[in-house]
C-alpha cells in the first residue's frame, strides 16, 4: 500500500538525457521502479539505460501509456514540460527541478487543479514507497518498509530523520517531499488526508520549516478533523533571522508570518508532539506507536 | 532580489502609475542638477536596501533647493546600518490627505497571486492586519483569468471610493498587476498609495521584490545583483556568484552542510546546545570538491568565525568529494581555524579514509558534532 505510487506505477522520465536525469533513472530502475520511457526534445530514437527516449510525451504515451512522470528538465523549461505531461493524460507528476519561477509554478498548479492531477514539488527529492517504487533522488538504502508515513518540505533533513527511524526499526509506508519552493503542488493537508485513508500507515512524521503558513493550516486541520492517527512534527529554522531566505526559496520569515515558533505552538495546541531536534523524532514516535 | 526605491518608481511611472516627480543623484553636483528641476518642499531619500531606513536617518526633508543639496551631500557620505549610501532619490513632497495600501503577493495555500488593498496604509501590511483587520480587502487571482479592471473596481468600492476616484484607483491597481506580472515580482506594493488634497492618487512609496528564480528573464537586474550593487555582504556576494546559498548570522560557529532543511536544523541544534551560528551555508546537492573548497573559503573569510562545523549527509552528494574539497581548501588557504566534520551517507567510508589519513577527525552523529564544535569555539581546539 502506501500512497500515490506503488508497484503498478508506470513512469516516464522527462529530461532523461541530462546528467541528473540519466543518473537517477539508473538508480530508480535498480530500485525496481517501472520506468517505461524517457522524453527529451531533440533526443528521440535513442536509449538511456535500456529505456527508449522520445521527442515528445505524446509519442511516449502512444507507445507506453504511462501514468506518472518525473521531471528533471532545467528550470526555464520545466513548466512547459509539466504542462506537456498534463496535456497528455499523466496525472501524477514529480518535479525535481529547483528554481522554477513562481509565475510559471502558479500557472502549472492551476492547470493541474483543473484536471485533478497530483503534483509533487517542484524542488522536491520526490516520493518513495519502500520495496515498491521510487520516483525521486533520495538514497534508497536508508528507507525500509513499515507503517510510518513521512511528509516533508526538505530533502536531506528527511534522509536524516528517515535513517533515524530505520535504525529504530520504524519502517515507512511512503515518504514524500513537498518541495522547498513557495508554490508547490501537494501540501501538508493533502498528504495527511491521503495517509488517513491508507490502512498501512499507522503514524505520521511531518517535517516543516520556516516560511508560509502551511504548517499552521495543517495543525488546524488536525484539530478540526480530529485526525485519527498520531503525528510527530519537526520544524527547522528556529534560529533563522527574519527576511532572509534560508536556502529554499520558500524558507523565509516575512514580517511575523512563517516563524518556527508560530508553527510549533500551533502543532502543540493541536496535540501534535513536536521534536526539539531531528534525533528526537524516532524516540517520540516509538513511544506513540507502542502505546 | 529587492529593487531600489528609484527603480521601482521608474518602472511604475513607465506603466502610467502616478509617482512623485523626482530624480536620482550619485554625487553632490548631480544632486544640484536634479534638485534645480524640482519644486520644494522636497524629500531626499538614501537609496539603500535596508529596513528601517527612515528611522536610521536615511530620509531628509528640505524646504529649498539649497537645503536639498545639503541633505543630498550629507546622505551621500553616510552609512546606513553599515551600508554606504551610493545614491539619493530627490522628489517633490506630496501633500497627503489619506494613506492607502495596495499590493500583490503570493498565497501558498491557494497556489495563486493575491491582491491586497486597504483604505489604511503607510505602515507595514502586517501592522495594518493587526490594527485594522476590517480594512483589509483580499482578492485571490485566478492565474487563468488574471486581474482585470473590474476586479480592481470591486476592491476599490469596498474601500469606500466612488465616481472618478473609483475609476482612477481601479486603473492604478490594474497597472500595478501588469508591472508585477511583467517583471516577475514575488511582492509588489505601493505603501503608502497617497490620496492627495485634490483627490488624486500618487504612489508615494513603492517596493518591488523580484522572484530570484525568474532573473534569467530579467538579465539587467541579474547583472546588477552579481555586480554587487545590492544589499549583499561580501560573503553573500561571493556565495551568490558561486551558486551557494549563504546567509550571514551573528554568532561565531561557521556552518556548512548540504540541503537547506539539514543546514537549518544544524543551526537549530547548535543553538539548542548553547552555541551561536555565524552563518547558514548550503552547498546543495551533488557538490563537487571545488564547490566545497569555495564554501570553506567563504566561511573562513568571516573574521568572527572561531570554528567550523561541516555537516554532510550524502544522498546525491558523495562523501569522498566532500573530503577532497576539504583537503583542497586546507591546502590552498591553510585551514587556520578548527573544524568538526560529520560525514555520513554515499561513499562514507572512502570520505572518512581520505580525511583520517590527512589527520582530520570525522564524527558520525550530528548532536555529538554540534556539542564538540561549541566546546571548541568556547575553549579553542587542539
Amino acid at each position: 500500500m502506501g500512497i500515490i505510487i506503488d508497484k503498478n506505477t508506470r513512469a516516464i522520465v522527462q529530461g532523461i538525457t541530462g546528467a541528473q536525469g540519466s543518473f537517477h533513472t539508473k538508480l530508480m530502475l535498480e530500485y525496481g521502479t517501472k520506468i517505461v520511457a524517457g522524453v527529451t526534445p531533440g533526443k528521440g530514437k535513442t536509449q538511456i539505460h535500456g529505456v527508449s527516449v522520445y521527442d515528445t510525451v505524446e509519442e511516449a504515451q502512444e507507445k507506453h501509456s504511462a501514468n506518472a512522470s518525473i521531471i528533471f528538465v532545467p528550470a526555464p523549461f520545466a513548466a512547459d514540460a509539466t504542462l506537456e505531461a498534463l496535456e497528455n493524460g499523466i496525472r501524477t507528476i514529480v518535479i525535481i527541478t529547483e528554481h522554477i519561477p513562481i509565475k510559471d509554478a502558479i500557472n502549472v498548479m492551476a492547470r493541474a487543479k483543473q484536471v485533478n492531477a497530483t503534483i509533487i514539488g517542484p524542488n522536491t527529492p520526490g516520493i518513495i514507497t519502500p520495496e515498491a517504487s521510487k520516483l525521486g533522488i533520495m538514497p534508497a538504502h536508508i528507507f525500509k518498509l513499515g507503517s510510518i508515513g513521512m511528509v516533508s518540505r526538505s530533502g536531506t533533513l528527511t534522509y536524516e530523520i528517515a535513517a533515524g527511524l530505520t535504525r529504530k526499526n520504524l519502517g515507512q509506508s511512503t515518504c514524500l517531499g513537498l518541495g522547498g519552493d513557495p508554490i508547490t503542488g501537494l501540501n501538508f493537508i493533502d498528504s495527511l488526508k491521503m495517509f488517513e485513508q491508507d490502512p498501512q500507515t499507522k503514524a505520521i512524521v511531518l517535517i516543516g520549516e520556516i516560511g508560509g503558513n502551511l504548517e499552521e493550516l495543517a495543525a488546524e486541520y488536525i484539530t478540526s478533523d480530529r485526525y485519527p492517527k498520531p503525528v510527530v512534527a519537526f520544524i527547522a529554522g528556529r534560529s533563522a533571522p527574519p527576511g532572509k531566505r534560508m536556502g529554499h526559496a520558500g524558507a523565509i520569515v516575512m514580517g511575523k508570518t512563517g516563524t518556527a515558533e508560530s508553527k510549533i505552538e500551533k502543532f502543540k495546541s493541536a496535540g501534535v508532539k513536536v521534536a526539539e531536534k531531528p534525533n528526537d523524532v524516532p524516540e517520540l514516535l516509538a513511544k506513540l506507536v507502542s502505546n | 532580489m529587492k529593487l531600489f526605491e528609484y527603480e521601482a518608481k521608474n518602472i511604475l511611472a513607465n506603466y502610467g502609475i502616478p509617482t512623485p516627480r523626482g530624480g536620482l543623484a550619485t554625487n553632490p553636483s548631480q544632486a544640484k542638477e536634479v534638485t534645480s528641476k524640482l519644486k520644494p518642499p522636497l524629500a531626499v531619500k538614501a537609496q539603500v536596501l535596508v529596513a528601517g531606513r527612515g528611522k536610521a536617518g536615511g530620509i531628509l526633508f528640505a524646504n529649498s533647493i539649497e537645503e536639498a543639496e545639503k541633505a543630498a551631500e550629507k546622505l551621500l557620505t553616510m552609512q546606513i546600518k553599515g551600508i554606504p549610501v551610493k545614491s539619493v532619490w530627490v522628489e517633490e513632497k506630496i501633500q497627503i490627505k489619506n494613506e492607502l495600501y495596495f499590493g500583490i503577493t503570493t498565497n501558498r495555500f491557494n497556489q495563486s497571486y493575491v491582491a491586497i488593498a486597504s483604505a489604511v496604509g503607510g505602515m507595514e501590511i502586517e501592522k495594518i492586519a493587526t490594527k485594522a483587520p476590517e480594512k483589509i480587502i483580499q482578492f485571490s487571482i485566478n492565474p487563468q483569468h488574471g486581474f482585470h479592471s473590474f476586479h480592481a473596481h470591486q476592491m476599490v468600492r469596498k474601500m469606500g471610493y466612488a465616481g472618478k476616484q473609483l475609476s482612477e484607483l481601479g486603473r492604478i491597481f490594474e497597472r500595478l498587476y501588469c508591472v508585477g506580472m511583467d517583471c516577475d515580482a514575488e511582492l509588489i506594493e505601493m505603501n503608502p498609495l497617497a490620496e492627495t488634497a485634490d483627490g488624486n492618487f500618487v504612489a508615494a512609496d513603492a517596493r518591488i521584490i523580484l522572484d530570484d528564480s525568474a532573473l534569467f528573464r530579467h538579465q539587467e537586474y541579474k547583472k546588477r545583483l552579481l555586480e554587487g550593487e545590492s544589499e549583499l555582504t561580501p560573503q553573500e556576494a561571493e556565495a551568490t556568484k558561486n551558486e551557494l546559498a549563504y546567509v550571514k548570522l551573528d554568532g561565531d560557529i561557521g556552518v556548512i552542510g548540504n540541503g537547506a532543511g539539514l543546514v537549518m536544523a544544524t543551526l537549530d541544534t547548535i543553538q539548542y546546545y548553547g552555541g551561536k551560528p555565524a552563518n547558514f551555508l548550503d552547498v546543495g546537492g551533488g557538490a563537487p570538491a571545488e564547490k566545497i573548497a569555495t564554501a570553506l573559503k567563504i566561511v573562513f573569510s568571516d573574521p568572527k568565525v572561531k570554528a567550523l562545523f561541516i555537516n554532510i549527509l550524502g544522498g546525491i552528494t558523495r562523501c569522498d568529494e566532500v573530503a577532497r574539497g576539504i583537503l583542497e581548501a586546507k591546502a590552498k588557504i591553510g585551514a587556520t581555524k578548527p573544524m568538526v566534520i560529520r560525514l555520513v551517507g554515499t561513499n562514507e567510508d572512502e570520505g572518512k579514509r581520505i580525511l583520517t589519513e590527512a589527520g582530520v577527525h570525522v564524527l558520525e552523529g550530528m548532536e555529538e558534532a554540534a556539542q564538540r564544535v561549541i566546546e571548541i569555539s568556547k575553549h579553542g581546539g587542539k
